[in-house]
């Protein structure tokens, strides 16, 4: 088993160490890397994008192609994860602040994004979630996005003030916040479950 | 359901939003159509200024916090994280960047120091704290304090790397040594980086012609005992210690000119860069932002580095460190 972690900016090396962890509590054997180039993403068996700022990590991964190798194995079903920056990107709709960077996104997922939905660095937190199929789950938000609409496939995993903040479409798993930044591997381990 | 309880501004939260930051390129601003250059050309971040460094070294006098209307308009031109700059020790500039609802504050010593004694108390903010350090002491006395993210001070508006390798080298090289110490040396070397909290308890002690020699239970720093700043201190070694680097992220600062220099910090272990003067001060600010942005996220492949630095033009000029009449990253220790 190969798990790329999209590796072009963010909180990369967080999603490299709780995703081993993962594997090692499901028994798995596998190898999980950290890729900033499109020939070391071929032949993997997921992909997480991770938080960072989805402007940055957009304009680099269309640079060179990952973002169309992402794609196609979107279309083969592979599980992809995107975590806050990275359910940004995975989103079929932006919101006004997508539209004016003009951040172009892997449109695989159908939702709506807002981006910066609660708020500056000043109004980021941490809160007690459930969390749909892993339960009670400590959710960080970091200048986080929210799901303003999803489509009839899109199932809700968590959400929080009304507002959606985890959603899966079968192979895809988007999350407002940072499951990463925590010692818990029980989201990451779901997302192994899916291969 | 019962109402979720939130909590703002944990340590999670702090240092987390700098990890969100990791492999990115941070440029300082001064307008509004400055940002907007640096976030099309895929900054992670802006820092505010009302001058970038080379001029506040130029023009002299006291560098204060930036207008909070330059402030506010970066801030609404933008959509990534902005960050601005408060002097050393200055609990009220810090305040009110924080009611301006920006994203980071730096406690900068590109800034002329509000407080010849004590950094700032960062544990008593929501918002996050980026400070300077030249090597692994300042480094632990910042993130005791609360700081969420370092960066190098190298010598900022020169133009010229050397202060920021100089810096990046010191922190790696103590932070090998530490990896092979036990708990009691670690504890000596706690006690050891402790002592520039004692600047202003040994400045009365001697007015008083008291002897210098300091108990343990004695308040040294804001509501802290020198006991309770060596336990703490001694922590965040353990932590250094075990995870053989900074517990929080460290980027590099204060001279970074070229992508090449981007690169290089990138190699020596930095988990981002600051660039101040170097991209506004340069003939060509868009092809300089995008092409430090490039370097730094291909610092290991040698070809792209020489083909984003291709025709680039006119670096800013640079100064020579030996030259300068203020060495700010002698400030706030």
């Amino acid at each position: 088993m190969k798990i790329s972690i999209i590796g072009v900016q963010g909180d990369v090396e967080e999603h490299v160490l709780i995703t081993r962890k993962a594997m090692e509590k499901l028994g798995l054997d596998g190898k999980v890397i950290a890729t900033r180039k499109l020939d070391q993403l071929f032949g993997s068996d997921g992909v997480i994008i991770p938080g960072g700022e989805s402007t940055t990590i957009s304009k680099l991964i269309w640079k060179d192609g990952m973002a169309e190798e992402i794609i196609r194995m979107a279309e083969e079903e592979k599980p992809i994860m995107g975590t806050c920056a990275g359910m940004i990107l995975l989103a079929k709709h932006g919101d006004e602040q997508v539209e004016k960077t003009k951040t172009r996104l892997l449109k695989l997922l159908d939702v709506k994004i807002r981006r910066n939905a609660f708020g500056r660095q000043r109004e980021s937190f941490e809160v007690e979630l459930d969390v749909k199929g892993i339960g009670r789950f400590n959710a960080i938000f970091i200048r986080a996005p929210a799901i303003e609409w999803a489509g009839d496939d899109v199932e809700v995993l968590a959400r929080f003030e009304e507002k959606i903040v985890g959603v899966r479409q079968k192979n895809l798993i988007g999350l407002a916040f940072h499951p990463e930044l925590t010692g818990d591997t029980r989201i990451h381990e779901f997302f192994l479950s899916l291969i | 359901m019962e109402m979720e309880k939130l909590r703002f501004g944990t340590e999670l939260v702090k240092r987390g939003f700098a990890k969100m930051q990791k492999g990115g390129v941070i440029m300082d601003v001064t307008t509004a159509d400055q940002a907007v250059i640096a976030e099309e050309a895929g900054a992670v971040a802006v820092m505010a200024l009302h001058k970038v460094p080379a001029d506040i070294r130029a023009s002299g006098g006291v560098a204060r916090m930036a207008d909070p209307r330059i402030i506010n308009e970066i801030m609404d031109a933008v959509t990534i994280p902005v960050m601005a700059k408060v002097r050393i020790g200055h609990y009220s500039e810090a305040r009110a960047l924080e009611a301006l609802g920006v994203d980071m504050i730096d406690e900068s010593e590109v800034l002329t120091p509000a407080d010849p004694f004590y950094h700032i108390d960062k544990r008593k903010f929501t918002v996050p704290f980026v400070c300077g350090a030249r090597s692994l002491g300042e480094a632990v006395r910042r993130i005791w304090e609360g700081c969420a993210m370092i960066r190098t001070k190298g010598e900022a508006g020169t133009g010229n790397v050397v202060e920021a390798v100089r810096h990046m080298r010191m922190m790696n090289f103590a932070i090998d040594k530490i990896k092979e110490m036990d708990d009691e040396r670690l504890y000596s070397l706690a006690e050891v980086y402790s002592k520039a909290y004692l600047r202003l308890p040994e400045k009365i002690k001697s007015e008083f012609g008291e002897d210098i020699a300091f108990s343990k239970e004695e308040i040294v720093f804001e509501e802290y005992t020198l006991g309770e700043v060596v336990e703490g201190i001694f922590e965040v070694l353990k932590e250094v210690r075990e995870l053989g680097r900074l517990p929080v992220v460290n980027f590099a600062a204060g001279g970074v000119a070229t992508p090449a220099d981007a690169a290089f910090m990138m190699m020596l272990g930095a988990d981002g860069v600051f660039v101040g003067s170097g991209i506004f001060k340069s003939s060509n600010p868009e092809a300089y932002a995008r092409a430090i942005v490039q370097a730094v996220e291909h610092y290991d492949e040698p070809e792209v580095v020489a083909e984003v630095s291709r025709g680039l033009g006119e670096p800013m000029k640079g100064l020579d460190v030996s030259d300068l009449e203020i060495q700010m990253q002698e400030r706030g220790v």
